[in-house]
């Protein structure tokens, strides 16, 4: 693994840090001559192309890249260097869709979404419109990053959110190595502290989950098995419990995609993608009942889509013209990235999306 | 003509066996995935052993395969480490106790 760096590609000003970049080697390369098949020519083997959505489940909305960390593999490229933030305005926006969508999921998301100026506020609003799972995606060590956030757990409980956490693994080695130095006794004493409040406890609807990516360029073990085996190590090490593990895949996009070529395993990790193509997982990938709405309010088929500045294929384009009819009726837009959410059992926000 | 003995896309047609023999090749990878189910050990232990056993042997194939496998899994490299630190101790240990053959031929011969 390359040495972490302590900014993201944007600020170090890196030609990755272009999405045009990124969409040029992924459709260069391997998959320009011929050794691979392009995604497009692969799911139309087994008829699904063109890629189309079902029933919207989830909003996952995005309120800024801004993050107190910047790991290694983040899509996002997000870090402390990041100012692309949400506009209460368009909080606004999003919450005039959460009170009308069938959704039964909200998803928020950044970066870290806490160190939005307005992040209590928009979910103190949107928890009223009475979503039935109300998500949001804390790093965890936000939560003891500054004295400001230390309330955050009994925030969350108020609230009834829904909270998932990243933990790359059960040991502070591997977890450091991908999310910087400190980070993993960090995450364990937020973890403590939402166990404390009822967060993870078998049986408590304060539900906790947590998501394992690989730290490098493998794909992820068996969910249920990596599930068995956090569980019994953060118990027994740590006291520690939580519901249930998502495995999710590493996109070959952002920093993650960066980290592939510098460390020369980009064509091995598009190989082993390529060749992990699971049929079956591609009728539930996520963009297939996700929306993904960006911090300036314009909507993507998924947050990597939203990276890769690909909007959706719709004439709405943002939030403030949001219809969710016309956008269901749209062609998702894909590219060779789309093979890290059907490589194996399938990889979304959620986990696994098919049984192998 | 080929360079070298091995290459690692080999791997992937391990399953071409079967190719040439359907009976014994199916048979063979039954076997092989049935063993390496969860049973009495776990899936993570059958794949360090898998990992220490491909270092004794010395297969460049299984020693790839299984070191992707662990680091799937979750297994550390300090697991892994210690793993093939077994197989080395056993080697180590097969060639010494040979020793004592030694000895009791020198006792006997030049005692
Ligand atoms: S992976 Fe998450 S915690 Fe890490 S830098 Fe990206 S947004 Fe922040
Ligand atoms: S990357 Fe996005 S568009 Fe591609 S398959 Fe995954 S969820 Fe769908």
């Amino acid at each position: 693994m390359t040495k972490l760096k302590t900014q993201s590609l944007h600020k170090r000003e890196s030609k990755l840090a272009q999405a045009n970049k990124q969409l040029e080697i992924l459709s260069n390369g391997i998959f320009q001559n011929g050794e691979l098949p392009t995604f497009a020519k692969k799911i139309a083997e087994s008829n699904q192309f063109p890629l189309r959505p079902k029933k919207l489940e989830i909003l996952q909305i995005n309120v800024g890249y801004m993050c107190n960390q910047v790991c290694t593999h983040c899509h996002v490229d997000a870090g402390p260097d990041r100012k692309e933030i949400m506009t209460k305005e368009t909080m606004q926006q999003c919450l005039e869709v959460i009170k009308n969508t069938g959704a039964h999921t909200l998803d928020v998301t950044g970066g870290a979404p806490e160190m939005n100026p307005n992040f209590k506020w928009f979910v103190e609003e949107a928890s009223k419109a009475g979503i039935k799972d109300f998500i949001v995606r804390s790093n965890l060590t936000i939560i003891r990053a500054n004295k400001k956030y230390h309330d955050l757990p009994e925030f969350f409980k108020k609230h009834k959110v829904h909270v998932v956490s990243s933990m790359p693994h059960w040991t502070q080695g591997k977890t450091d190595k991908q999310r910087g130095n400190g980070v993993f006794k960090q995450s364990i004493q937020a973890l403590k502290d939402l166990n404390a409040i009822g967060y993870g406890i078998p049986n408590s609807n304060l539900k906790l989950d947590l998501v394992y990516n690989p730290s490098g360029a493998f794909l992820p073990g068996d969910q249920a098995a990596l599930e068995r085996d956090f569980k019994k190590a953060l118990l027994q090490d740590f006291d520690i419990q939580f519901h249930n593990l998502f495995a999710i895949t590493n996109l070959p996009i952002s920093r993650f995609l960066d980290y592939l070529i510098a460390s020369e395993n980009y064509e091995d990790y598009m190989y082993a993608l390529v060749e992990a193509y699971n049929p079956s997982a591609v009728k539930n990938v996520m963009c297939t009942n996700t929306l993904s709405v960006s911090w300036d309010g314009y909507l993507y088929d998924c947050d990597f889509n939203q990276m890769l500045e690909l909007p959706v294929n719709s004439k709405v384009k943002h939030i403030s013209e949001y219809n969710e009819s016309l956008l269901q009726d749209r062609d998702i837009v894909i590219s060779q990235h789309c093979y890290g959410c059907t490589a194996g059992a399938g990889s979304s926000c959620q986990g696994t999306v098919a049984s192998n | 003509m080929q360079k070298t003995y091995y290459d690692p896309s080999d791997l992937k047609k391990f399953g071409k066996i079967s190719e040439w023999n359907e009976e014994l090749g199916s048979k063979f990878f039954e076997y092989y995935n049935s063993v390496f189910k969860e049973g009495s050990l776990s899936e993570r232990e059958k794949s360090l052993i898998a990992l220490a056993v491909a270092h004794t042997i010395q297969c460049p194939y299984c020693i790839d395969a299984y070191t992707g496998d662990g680091l799937q899994r979750g297994i550390t490299k300090e697991e892994m480490m210690e793993a093939l630190h077994v197989a080395g101790a056993i080697r180590g240990g097969a060639t010494l106790v040979h020793g004592v053959q030694m000895m009791n031929k020198v006792n006997k011969l030049d005692g």
